[in-house]
């Protein structure tokens, strides 16, 4: 079986690479595609829309609509997700496990017993997880705030430099992600409510949508910005630079929710609860 | 570009893709998957897609890289097969 599979794999992908000797080379000139397209974006979109990343003027402002179901099938994994990992049973985790912290006695609590509140006294603590130690806490928390403004200014400048709305989301999701890795999951889900996330995803695609229907009058076409123009008291031209902006904030919104509502289902295995 | 340094990243590129399968920890598995997407960051920059690079490192070698790891903390660290 496992060699029947390797022979055609190697087949299928020795098809591929003859199939792929037809295709005009890397940076051809005369290829179709820089022959008719590339050029009259490379000419024009300066002109058209101010935008001096080429990139992003066709990401989110020529090929708009396509960005937007982008967001939309990543609105759908987290919804997918949601539905696969989410247990929503009021559910008590196995045990529960407190630390009593003036005496250092840990004390495990079976299922269904009266758990203590949350004080200084006892401490919930986790049973499969080990916290990191106080160097990795201290590190993780001082390079938290700065990926956060990092990825503020890969989504505010995203169409000056490289980035964007998907990238600085990412890093966004991602200095979340860094919190819950070096402290702990149930700290991370008490400061991003899995309320918050659903919320934020939902609140990013509406916002894109919500810009492409803002636009939708008389006259231009959904997701055309220029229409946005008198409503931001813009010439048309700078009004398509600032429709990219409002599109890349709501795509980064949304993909930083998704990417932690991803991570804190599959960690702690849809319970919200204990986890990496 | 300089073809050499191409070269060798290539070559990084498919051992790290081969030693992904091969590999029979999944953790080992998902870092060296990780090891991929950053050579191919490299690649997309080198050909000069810095915006694609740009996406490569943060989704391909950052946060993809982390949900495997949070999954094989939830399910089991060696494959069977």
């Amino acid at each position: 079986m496992k060699s029947a599979a390797l022979a055609i794999v190697i087949l299928l992908g020795g098809l591929l690479t003859y199939v792929s000797l037809d295709f005009p080379s890397w940076g051809d000139p005369a290829a179709p595609a820089s022959r008719h397209v590339s050029p009259r974006y490379i000419e024009k979109t300066l002109t058209e829309t101010s935008v001096p990343n080429i990139v992003t003027a066709v990401l989110a402002d020529y090929r708009g609509y396509d960005t937007m179901f982008e967001t939309i099938v990543i609105f759908a994994a987290a919804v997918a997700c949601l539905i696969l990992l989410r247990v929503f049973r009021r559910m008590q985790a196995r045990q529960v496990m407190y630390r009593h912290t003036p005496s250092g006695i840990t004390l495990i609590f079976a299922e269904g017993a009266v758990l203590p509140p949350e004080s200084n006294v006892f401490e919930r603590i986790d049973l499969d997880w080990v916290p990191q130690s106080v160097v990795i806490k201290t590190a993780c928390r001082l390079i938290v705030p700065f990926s956060q403004i990092f990825a503020l200014y890969v989504i505010a400048h995203g169409h000056h430099s490289p980035g964007g709305g998907f990238q600085g989301g990412v890093i966004l999701g991602a200095s979340v992600i860094l919190f819950a890795l070096s402290h702990t999951l149930r700290n991370t889900i008490a400061r991003f409510s899995e309320k918050l996330a659903v919320g934020l995803c939902v609140l990013g695609v509406f916002i894109y949508a919500g810009t492409g229907l803002v636009c939708l009058r008389p006259g231009s076409n959904y997701l055309d910005y220029s229409a946005l123009a008198p409503l931001l008291r813009l010439d048309p031209v700078a009004a398509r630079s600032m429709g990219i902006l409002i599109v890349e904030i709501g795509v980064g919104i949304a993909v930083m929710a998704v990417m932690i509502h991803l991570y804190i289902n599959i960690a702690s295995a849809g319970r919200h609860d204990e986890g990496v | 570009m300089i073809w050499q340094i191409e070269i060798v990243i290539l070559i990084n590129l498919v051992i790290c893709g081969a030693a992904a399968l091969m590999v029979k920890d999944l953790l080992a598995a998902a870092i060296l998957f990780g090891a991929y997407s950053f050579m191919m960051c490299l690649l997309w920059a080198i050909m000069g897609a810095v915006d694609v690079a740009f996406t490569e490192a943060s989704v391909g070698a950052g946060i993809s890289t982390v949900l495997f790891v949070a999954a094989i903390f939830r399910t089991s660290r060696r494959t069977r097969d």
